[in-house]
C-alpha cells in the first residue's frame, strides 16, 4: 500500500501507524481497551456526542480558539507570516482540555464512575480534575513525587477541584513512574474506573481517541487560515512531548501535501549530553504503555529518564503516529534544548504580550530559523498550546531572580 | 525438546496427584551468584517449575516487592543476556526442571526476536511470559520461539469472558498461567470457590494444564490453590527474602530462605493431595 495516499486511513484495525503504536498491555487490560474502542467507534457515529462535546467546547472551554497574527515576531525574524494558534486561552490554560471533555464524556456513556490521570507538568492533571468536577466525578492523579514537590501550585489546583493526589515514588518518581502507577490502579480496578490518558501514545484506542479530540486545534486553524489569508500554510509547527498537542493541529493538514508539518523536541541541555527528550531525535523503537514507538533506552532496552526544562515535554517515548509520520517522511522533528526554550519564552513575552508556556517556547525557538527559509511570501502557524504562568516559578529561578 | 520438559512435569504430578508448585525469583537480585544459589535451593526443596524473571525498568503489571526486586538487579548490573548466561547455568546442573522466563517486551524486542529466541533455546529455557505481549501482539515472538519448541505461556485473568478464552488458547503452549485476581502481583488473594470456574473453564477450552498466580504466600493458600489448579504460582513471597539478604548483607540467607518457603509450599501442596 502507498502510504503516501492513505494519510487518513491510520490507524488500521489493529491500532497501528505502519509499524508502530497496538495494543501491548496485560492481558488483564485487553477486555477494558477492546470495549472503550468499541465504545469510542459508537460515540463517533451518535450526534448527540458530537452535540455534547460541541456545546461544552464553545460555553465552557470558550473555542474556538483565535487565530493570531503575530505581527511584531513576524517582523523581527523577517521571514514568513507567523500565526499564533491560542489554545493557550483554553479554560485550564491549554490545549489538554480538548482531550480530557471528550474522555470524560466517553466514560459517563460507558457507565464509568472514577477517573484515573497521569499528569508530569499538571496541567492534563488540572484539566481532568476540573472536568471531573464539572460532571461530578471522583478523580484521581498520579503524579511523580519529585514532580508533586515541583509543580506546586497545579498540585493545590487540582486539590481545589477535588481530585486526590497520589505521589508516586515508585521507579524514578517521573511522569512514566506515574502512567506505570496509573496502569496499576486501572488493572485493579477494571469495573468502575476509566483511565484518561493525557496524551496521543499508549494502547489503541487511545492515540486516535486522543487525537482526534485534539484535531479540533487543527480543523478550526485551517478554516481560520483560509479564512483570513485565502490560502493553505505553508508549515505547520508545534511542541512535541507525548504528541497530542502536535497531532491535534497536523492532522487535518495530513491529506494537503503542499503544509509541512513540523514538530520540535525538548533537547534538553542538547541531544549529544543524553540529558534530553528528543525520542524521536535521539531514541530507537521499542515498546512501553501499551505501544510501539521511539523511546529513549538502553542498549538493554531499559527505559531512561527523560530530561527536560519543561515538565511538560519530559517524557521517554513519543505517540506512535509521530513515530510513523517521521519513518514516511510525512512530517519533521527538530530540537531545542532548555536555554534556547528559555530565550524564546522571554522573547515572545516581550514582543507579543503573551507569556507563553515552556513547552511551546520549544517551537517558538525554531521559528525564526523556518520564517526566514520560507521567506516572506511564506505563511506559518505555530500552536500556542499553553501558557506561562505555571512556569513562571521555574523561569525565575532559571534567571537567577527571586519573586 | 524443550516443551517436552513442561509436559513430563505436568505428567509427573498428575502421576502423583497434586499439583505443581511453580516458584519465581527475579534474576541478578541482589546478585547473579546468589540468584544462582536460589535455583539450586529451589529444586532441592520442592518446586517443580521455576519462573525466571529479567528485571525492567518499568514493571507496570508488579506490585512492590517485584518491582524493588528488579530495581536490584538493575542496580547490580543485571542484563538479559546475563538472565539467558544465568538459565544455561542451571541447565547444565539440572536436565528436568522446566525454566520459564518471565518479563517485559521492550528487552526481548530490543535484543531482536529472532537472536532472543536462538539465545533462550541456547540456555535451555522452555517457556516465556512477556507480560505486555497479548494475543494480539506476540506473533512474531512465537513464531521464532516456535522454531526452538519454546512455549509462549498465555496469561489468563478474571476479566477474561469465555469468548476471550479461545482467543487466549489459541496458539498458547505449555501450560496457561491463570491470574486469580485483578491486580498487580503480590495483591490480596483470590477466593478459591470464586476463581474454580474460570480455572475449568481456561482448561476445557485450552486444553492446557492450568496455574494460578497473585496473592499466593503461605502453604495454607497453596493448598488451597492446588485444590483447584494444576499448578501454583508463588512470586512475591520469594522475593522478599532476597530484598532480606540485601538489608542484613547476609547474601546466603535469601537462598536459605527461599529453599524453606519452597519446602513449605510443597509440603502443603502434597498435603493437599492426600
Amino acid at each position: 500500500m502507498d502510504v503516501r495516499n492513505t494519510w487518513d486511513q491510520w490507524p488500521d484495525e489493529n491500532g497501528r501507524f505502519g509499524e508502530f503504536g497496538g495494543r501491548y498491555v496485560a492481558e488483564t487490560l485487553m477486555p477494558l481497551i477492546l470495549d472503550l474502542e468499541a465504545e469510542y467507534r459508537a460515540a463517533k457515529q451518535d450526534p448527540a456526542f458530537a452535540a455534547e462535546m460541541d456545546d461544552l467546547w464553545a460555553h465552557y472551554v470558550g473555542r474556538p480558539s483565535p487565530l493570531y497574527f503575530a505581527e511584531r515576531l513576524t517582523d523581527h525574524f523577517g521571514g514568513a507570516k507567523i500565526y499564533l494558534k491560542r489554545d493557550e486561552l483554553n479554560h485550564t490554560g491549554a490545549h489538554k482540555i480538548n482531550n480530557c471533555l471528550g474522555q470524560v464524556l466517553l466514560a459517563r456513556r460507558m457507565g464509568k464512575t472514577r477517573i484515573i490521570a497521569e499528569t508530569g507538568a499538571g496541567q492534563h492533571g488540572v484539566a481532568t480534575a476540573t472536568v471531573c468536577a464539572r460532571f461530578g466525578l471522583p478523580c484521581v492523579v498520579f503524579m511523580g513525587a519529585t514532580d508533586v514537590e515541583r509543580q506546586k501550585p497545579n498540585v493545590f489546583r487540582m486539590r481545589l477541584l477535588g481530585a486526590e493526589i497520589v505521589p508516586v515514588t515508585s521507579g524514578t518518581g517521573t511522569l512514566k513512574d506515574a502512567m506505570n502507577e496509573a496502569l496499576r490502579d486501572w488493572v485493579t480496578n477494571v469495573e468502575d474506573t476509566f483511565y484518561c490518558i493525557g496524551t496521543a501514545a499508549g494502547p489503541h484506542p487511545y492515540p486516535e481517541l486522543v487525537r482526534d479530540f485534539q484535531s479540533v486545534i487543527g480543523r478550526e486553524a485551517r478554516a481560520q487560515i483560509l479564512e483570513r489569508e485565502g490560502r493553505l500554510p505553508d508549515a505547520v509547527m508545534a511542541c512535541i512531548g507525548g504528541g497530542s498537542n502536535a497531532i491535534g493541529l497536523f492532522h487535518p493538514f495530513i491529506e494537503d501535501e503542499s503544509v509541512r508539518l513540523i514538530g520540535v523536541e525538548a533537547a534538553g541541555h542538547g541531544i549529544e549530553t543524553g540529558e534530553h527528550a528528543a525520542a524521536l531525535n535521539g531514541g530507537q523503537p521499542g515498546i512501553l504503555h501499551g505501544n510501539k514507538t521511539y523511546l529513549l533506552q538502553t542498549e538493554d532496552g531499559q527505559i531512561l529518564d527523560a530530561h527536560s526544562i519543561s515538565a511538560g515535554l519530559d517524557y521517554p517515548g513519543i505517540g506512535p503516529e509521530h513515530a510513523f509520520l517521521r519513518d514516511t517522511g510525512r512530517a519533521e522533528y527538530l530540537s531545542c534544548t532548555d536555554s534556547e526554550a528559555l530565550d524564546a519564552f522571554q522573547l515572545c513575552t516581550r514582543l507579543e504580550g503573551i507569556i507563553p508556556a515552556l513547552e511551546p517556547s520549544h517551537a517558538l525557538a525554531r521559528t525564526g530559523e523556518l520564517a526566514r527559509e520560507l521567506g516572506p511570501d511564506g505563511l506559518m502557524i505555530l500552536n500556542m498550546c499553553g501558557r506561562g504562568d505555571k512556569d513562571i516559578f521555574s523561569v525565575a529561578g532559571h534567571l537567577g531572580m527571586e519573586i | 525438546m524443550p516443551t517436552s520438559r513442561i509436559s513430563a512435569c505436568f505428567e509427573k504430578t498428575r502421576a502423583e496427584g497434586r499439583a505443581a508448585l511453580v516458584a519465581y525469583l527475579m534474576a541478578g537480585d541482589p546478585d547473579l551468584e546468589t540468584s544462582f544459589q536460589a535455583l539450586m535451593a529451589l529444586r532441592e526443596n520442592g518446586a517443580d517449575i521455576i519462573e525466571l524473571g529479567a528485571p525492567f525498568t518499568d514493571p507496570m503489571a508488579d506490585g512492590p516487592s517485584i518491582q524493588l526486586a528488579g530495581q536490584r538487579s538493575l542496580a547490580a548490573g543485571t542484563k538479559l543476556a546475563d538472565v539467558l548466561a544465568l538459565a544455561r547455568r542451571f541447565r547444565e546442573v539440572d536436565s528436568e526442571t522446566p525454566l520459564i522466563l518471565m518479563g517485559y517486551a521492550n528487552p526481548v524486542h530490543h535484543m531482536g526476536y529472532d537472536s532472543f529466541a536462538d539465545a533462550a533455546a541456547t540456555a535451555g529455557i522452555d517457556g516465556v511470559i512477556t507480560v505486555d505481549l497479548p494475543p494480539e501482539e506476540d506473533a512474531p515472538l512465537r513464531e521464532h520461539l516456535a522454531e526452538h519448541e519454546i512455549s509462549v505461556i498465555r496469561l489468563a485473568t478474571p476479566t477474561t469472558t469465555e469468548a476471550r478464552m479461545a482467543r487466549v488458547a489459541e496458539g498458547a503452549s505449555g501450560f496457561l498461567y491463570f491470574v486469580s485476581v485483578t491486580g498487580v502481583t503480590g495483591a490480596g488473594a483470590a477466593d478459591p470457590r470464586e476463581i474454580a470456574p474460570k480455572i475449568n473453564a481456561a482448561r476445557r477450552i485450552s486444553g492446557l494444564p492450568v496455574c494460578v498466580g497473585f496473592g499466593v504466600r503461605s502453604g495454607a493458600q497453596a493448598a488451597e490453590m492446588a485444590k483447584i489448579a494444576d499448578g501454583v504460582v508463588v512470586g512475591s513471597a520469594f522475593v522478599d527474602h532476597a530484598a532480606k539478604a540485601l538489608e542484613s548483607g547476609h547474601f546466603a540467607d535469601a537462598p536459605a530462605g527461599m529453599g524453606r518457603l519452597a519446602r513449605e509450599l510443597s509440603e502443603a501442596i502434597a498435603e493437599a493431595a492426600s
